[in-house]
């Protein structure tokens, strides 16, 4: 059974308030986080500090208390995994505003529970990142002898651990926000209607339907399937996305990504090589 | 040095023996060989040449998943499989592919799977140019009539999943 775990027990001091409540297009990132679980889990838990029990955002839902104060997210984890001990978790930090419905599939495609968790390396220093991880129920005693032991770090843990560890879908979706300016521009990102840089590659018949190998526009579209609707009406293209498959930046990607400032996104209609 | 790609792209004719030389290592006793060629009709229309485009750095990353995949899964030594693009006439050597190992069984079945794997994942497009003047994109050019007709009568919109499993090929 997986379930899910939403880390919101932290004290946000660099932001100055409370990240669980803070807000994109009208929904808090804590409801973000939960609506992302919720399809993909059997329940989903808050994870919150013995004194945050009653706060409005967080008290509607079914919460996990830290059984040690002090211990950060390593403590919510712990926590999870002796209150249902046969389960494996998903855990979100609550603060990842770019993480997509595609990012999380992917990683639960991965998942090998002969691992003791399932993570994804971060885009910048290829170390694990724990706070968008599978973490299976083996893994409750080795992380009781890590926090016996003196440490804290969870990615520390998963570093030193079995874990396996993939490289990233999407090289935004685990970008966290901890300021009030990281705050600000994420927020400018994810506002509809803000636009983006990319290059865009047409292949085989989507080339001479457009008229063009590729070109280099703004778009407000913030998934591959956004971009291929505005491009098909404006080009006139002929082929349905259900035909197609989408890359961007190199590799086959999935429709869903959000996309980045300077991505590269390339439709290829059906194959045809050998 | 590097060590060669698994998967290569080849502007010019692809030559069998260079291709195979790579492959021949003393631990090997078997070698299996396919060679794609491009035919003279296809779906009953008399083809007269093709241009073969590729994707090329995706053409290659994912051909060098089959590859490694294929190795992985059969056991075989070596691995190596080449493809065309560009211009093509009919007898033309479209894609080539080699695996060697200790025994022949292994040899055959990872060559049927890369060979196989190859024409349903690897970014790379046909165009065939017929006897009557047209051209068309294999594969393509069926799920762009079946747009058409959608976006004409969406309220008949068929249903268009399919997963191009079929394949007009040469081989």
């Amino acid at each position: 059974m997986l379930y899910g775990l939403v880390l919101a027990g932290g004290h946000s001091r660099r932001m100055h308030r409370d990240k669980a409540v803070l807000e994109y297009a009208g929904r808090t990132q804590l409801q973000r986080a939960l609506e992302l679980l919720a399809p993909r889990v059997h329940l989903s838990f808050v994870s919150v500090r013995a004194d945050q029990r009653a706060e409005p955002a967080r008290a509607g839902h079914e919460l996990i208390v830290d059984l040690t104060p002090g211990l950060g997210p390593i403590g919510g984890i712990q926590a999870a995994l002796h209150a249902q001990p046969q389960c494996a978790w998903l855990v979100l930090a609550c603060d990842l505003p770019f993480l997509t419905a595609a990012t999380l599939d992917h990683l639960l495609a991965r998942r090998d529970p002969r691992h003791l968790a399932t993570a994804y390396r971060s885009s910048y220093d290829g170390l694990p990142e724990p706070l968008c991880a599978i973490f299976e129920p083996t893994c409750r005693a080795p992380i009781d002898q890590w926090i016996e032991s003196g440490q804290r770090c969870p990615r520390e843990w998963l570093a030193a651990s079995d874990a396996l560890l993939l490289e990233p879908l999407e090289s935004q979706a685990l970008e966290n926000v901890n300021t009030p300016e990281q705050y600000a521009s994420a927020l400018g990102q994810l506002q509809p209607g803000a636009s983006r840089r990319l290059r865009v590659r047409y292949f085989a018949l989507l080339r001479e339907q457009a008229g063009r190998a590729d070109e280099e526009l703004a778009s407000a579209a913030r998934t591959p399937l956004e971009l291929y609707e505005e491009l098909r009406a404006r080009h006139g293209l002929g082929l349905a996305p259900e035909a197609l498959r989408v890359a961007i930046n190199d590799d086959f990607g999935d429709w869903r990504t959000l996309l980045s400032e300077g991505d590269t996104v390339a439709f290829l209609p059906p194959v045809a090589g050998g | 040095m590097h060590e060669p790609p698994l998967f290569s792209l080849h502007e010019s004719a692809l030559e069998p023996q260079q291709l195979r030389a790579r492959l021949q290592q003393s631990a090997c006793g078997g070698f299996v060989a396919f060679e794609g060629w491009v035919r003279d009709h296809n779906e009953g229309r008399r083809v007269l040449r093709l241009e073969y485009e590729a994707f090329a750095p995706l053409a290659v990353r994912e051909g060098g998943r089959i590859l490694t995949e294929a190795r992985e899964r059969f056991g075989v030594q070596h691995v190596h499989c080449a493809h065309r693009i560009g211009a093509l006439g009919i007898g033309d050597i479209a894609v080539w592919v080699g695996v060697s190992a200790a025994h022949r069984g292994e040899c055959f079945e990872a060559c049927r799977y890369i060979i196989d794997e190859v024409k349903h994942r690897v970014p790379i497009w046909k165009k065939e140019h017929y006897e009557s003047g047209d051209s068309g994109w294999v594969n393509c050019e069926h799920c762009a009539a079946v747009a058409q007709r959608a976006g004409q009568a969406p309220e008949q919109k068929h249903e268009h999943a399919h997963r191009h499993e079929h394949s007009h090929s040469h081989a």
